[in-house]
């Protein structure tokens, strides 16, 4: 298992599919089966996909977490965008400002074990979430 | 990357790719739609058994293709959707309402060959 973390930066739509990828890649190397890799790398696909429509660019972070006696995997999203307004209002499915769906984030956190967000307005979001092996 | 599109008779047949960019999708509902147009064509298969991740543009774009085509007045049947993909979608809150689906490509000619021979 390699113990450092994989960074990649997302500044365009060809860098949500390589996004997806390593998600994916080292969801399976972690030992998640078939079925939460494709959750694991569908999230990814879904933060790498809100830094580009609202910040335009930003960074994922996919790294291994040791849990007290399970292991899993810890994705961080974060840009320096306009950052979200009203979080609460961003977490209700069908909700958007960029024109998407906007049914990312309740998504997103459906398919995870574990979500949290940060956002400052002006100074961008930070998007945290795990999944634990089952 | 470009989604080759297959002529059989009146079927246009699009086989995706794993890692299809959102360029690649938009380049191919444009692509399909006009390929439905010049070849005259009354059903289209979109093949989706490569795709491993289905994320809501990938979903929304697959819905708009399906919608435009029937506004055409012909039929769209998507593919090849695996499990995990399956699950996921709907835990995204993604659906394809309104949009044909079939086990595989064996099965999607079959709905659209008895679909023909009802609007026949």
């Amino acid at each position: 298992m390699s113990a450092g973390e994989i960074r990649v930066a997302i500044n365009s739509d060809q860098d949500i599919v390589l996004a997806r990828q390593k998600g994916r890649v080292l969801a399976i190397e972690l030992g998640f089966s078939a079925v939460d890799a494709t959750f694991i790398a569908t999230a990814v696909s879904e933060l790498a996909r809100n830094i580009l429509a609202y910040a335009r660019k930003g960074e994922i972070t996919l790294r291994a977490v040791q849990g007290s006696n399970r292991k899993g995997i810890q994705i961080v999203a974060s840009d320096h965008g306009p950052g979200i307004p009203d979080i609460h209002q961003a977490m209700r499915d069908g909700f958007s400002t960029s024109g998407s769906l906007g049914l990312g984030l309740p998504g997103v956190r459906r398919l995870m074990d574990e979500f949290s967000i940060t956002s400052q307005p002006g100074r961008g979001t930070t998007v945290t979430v795990k999944k634990w092996r089952q | 990357m470009e989604v080759p599109i297959l002529k059989q008779g009146e079927v246009l047949i699009a086989t995706f790719q794993a890692a299809l960019s959102d360029a690649d999708l938009e380049n191919l509902r444009r692509g399909l739609l006009q390929q439905v147009v010049r070849f005259r064509s009354r059903g289209v298969i979109v093949d989706v058994t490569a795709m491993d991740v289905m994320d809501s543009f990938a979903s929304r774009t697959l819905r708009e293709i399906a919608h435009m085509i029937r506004l055409r007045g012909a039929e769209t049947v998507i593919v090849g959707i695996q499990p995990e993909v399956a699950f996921a979608m709907v835990q995204l809150g993604m659906t394809l309402e309104g949009v044909a689906t079939a086990l595989d490509l064996e099965e999607g000619l079959a709905y659209l060959t008895e679909k023909f021979k009802s609007i026949d």
